[in-house]
């Protein structure tokens, strides 16, 4: 009897959380294809918001993808090489040059903008161009790949693997492209993952960096629910989810492809 | 391919000297072994012989007329066996094998060849396209071996090859290996601090203690006539005897033994195997232990006069 109880009670535990986190989703997503959320579904559902959105905010789509597409570049160009340096030369530098990597993720975000402004904001051409809301997102999302590479890297004999390619005869490059770069691939792939989602959610940074001229997804989002109707907002919220989910989803099938062995 | 080790030493950047200058020369297709207790610069030996390590200025390293002392190790043109393999794992068996063969820009067809061939040498024909992850621990050797063999390297040296199977393995392992690189025709050094290993595979066993070479010989050479305490003790456990020397005899608790030579220490090194039990020796024992060991008796006696 009392064990059946306790069940309930978990079973009502589980489900109130459940509809706690799910209720406001379900009920956001729904006011972004209802006619008139003041009068509620019984108004009618449209799509003509979403096209609204589409309308609206279709530059801040773009804007998104490009910034989250080239962080991931940038920081796979800074990231490989340098969780390759440190995985290679373990030692009290290396654990120094790691925290100082990652002291951006303790740092407000405010605050990384506001020494970002403080610093190059004076520089007209590069203030109003979207590069520098790219350093900003560097800065903020290059801990991530760097830990998640290094700690694929420190997990193997780095040192003896490539030992091993050496004495085959494999030149440095030979050595980092055919076996150091294969073998870290789950850790820059879920690197990458990281990357893009922190890019296109990032909102901290980019909202003290952004123009008038240069709104992204989130910073758009925050302007459609200060200034929009609500179902406006509502919509965004909905055109955001439909363009994340399949990007995430892209990039793990990607991530379990590629863990295949060469043959 | 011949072998020239003059005046190699190194010393870490902490300072500690883990080789004395040493010499070694092994000759084409020799298969020379280095023994010794861990920490004796047996493995930097190797490593230097490979160029995985540099050697101190005034070392030289010849392998037949080429000076290799400057080369780093890719292009040495070595075959090297790692202790624990160093086996790619982003590779399969076959691409394994082929890595070295890929790197020296072979044509596709003959990089086929040249694996199958290995393959089979090394028996491993039904395994080539299975990950590293899905072999067992004698497989992964005889894949590294295969690996390490299929470039055709001038030299093959390998670490500790066997010490990471397990003890029920290895001597079958051990007799296997003496075969292949018999098989392979190469000019061998391999490390090891197993007696019995380099006793088995090598044809002359160099017994390293203290970052120096103490003794190089066949291992008959090294059982017969050590040269020190040391190759005695190490190689084959010969029984040590402390008494007071006489000159020509030496006196110990239990009686007396008749020394081959005049001068010679205090301190006597015999093999069990040339001790006679007999009622009428010159040396009393107590027998403490006996046991059988299928071919032979290994009996422990304490040096003592209980009777006299």
């Amino acid at each position: 009897m009392l064990k059946s109880k306790t069940k309930i009670l978990q079973l009502f535990v589980t489900l109130t959380a459940c509809a706690f986190l799910f209720v406001p989703m379900i009920l956001s997503l729904l006011a972004g294809v209802t006619s008139n959320y003041f009068k509620g579904v019984s108004s009618g559902l449209t799509l003509k918001w979403v096209f609204k959105v589409w309308e609206l905010y279709a530059d801040s789509i773009f804007l998104s993808m490009g910034l989250a597409f080239a962080c991931l570049i940038v920081t796979l160009i800074i990231g490989l090489p340098a969780a390759y340096g440190l995985a290679r030369h373990p030692g009290w530098l290396s654990r120094l040059l790691e925290e100082f990597i990652s002291l951006p993720l303790a740092i407000p975000g405010l605050a990384i903008a506001l020494a970002l402004l403080q610093l190059y904001g004076s520089l007209k051409g590069f203030r109003i161009s979207w590069t520098f809301i790219l350093v900003g997102h560097v800065l903020y999302t290059l801990p991530f790949m760097v830990r998640s590479i290094l700690a694929v890297l420190a997990s193997m004999d780095l040192k003896t693997l490539e030992e091993g390619a050496a004495s085959l005869g494999a030149s440095s490059w030979q050595r980092f492209r055919d076996i150091v770069v294969p073998n870290a691939m789950p850790g820059i792939l879920a690197g990458a993952l990281t990357v893009v989602t922190l890019s296109i959610g990032e909102f901290n940074i980019t909202w003290m960096l952004h123009t008038p001229y240069l709104k992204t997804l989130p910073v758009g989002l925050a302007d459609s629910y200060a200034s929009m109707r609500l179902e406006i907002a509502s919509a965004y919220t909905l055109v955001f989810f439909i363009l994340i989910v399949p990007l995430l989803m892209a990039m793990q099938w990607a991530s379990a492809r590629a863990q295949r062995i060469t043959l | 391919m011949t072998l020239r080790l003059t005046n190699t030493s190194k010393t870490f950047p902490d300072g500690t000297k883990a080789l004395l200058p040493t010499e070694l020369t092994v000759k084409t297709g020799e298969i020379v072994s280095l023994l010794g207790p861990s920490g004796c610069g047996k493995t930097t030996l190797l490593r230097i012989i490979a160029g995985l390590e540099t050697s101190n200025a005034g070392s030289e390293i010849w392998f037949d007329d080429d000076n290799v002392t400057t080369l780093p190790v890719e292009r040495r043109k070595v075959g090297m066996v790692f202790q624990s393999y160093a086996l790619f794992p982003n590779m399969s068996v076959r691409a394994n094998i082929g890595y070295g063969l890929k790197i020296q820009k072979l044509s596709k067809l003959e990089i086929d060849s040249r694996i199958t061939e290995v393959l089979e040498m090394c028996q491993l024909q039904d395994f080539s396209a299975r990950a590293v992850s899905q072999l067992s621990g004698g497989q992964r050797q005889r894949v590294a071996l295969a690996r390490a063999i299929a470039p055709r390297p001038r030299l093959l040296l390998l670490d500790e090859p066997l010490s990471a199977l397990d003890a029920a393995m290895r001597k079958d392992l051990r007799d296997e290996l003496a075969v292949l690189l018999r098989e392979f025709e190469i000019t061998a050094i391999f490390v090891t601090h197993d007696q019995n290993e380099a006793m088995a595979i090598a044809d002359r066993v160099a017994v390293m203690s203290d970052g120096h070479i103490v003794q190089i010989g066949t291992p008959e050479e090294l059982y017969r006539n050590p040269n020190s305490a040391f190759v005695a003790g190490f190689v084959g456990n010969a029984m040590h005897l402390d008494g007071k020397s006489t000159g020509n005899e030496l006196i110990l608790e239990g009686g007396s033994l008749k020394l081959p030579s005049k001068g010679a220490g205090h301190n006597v090194y015999v093999r069990a195997e040339d001790v006679h039990i007999d009622d009428n020796g010159s040396l009393c024992g107590q027998v403490e232990t006996i046991t059988f060991l299928g071919t032979h008796y290994r009996v422990g006696s304490r040096v003592s006069c209980p009777i006299c």
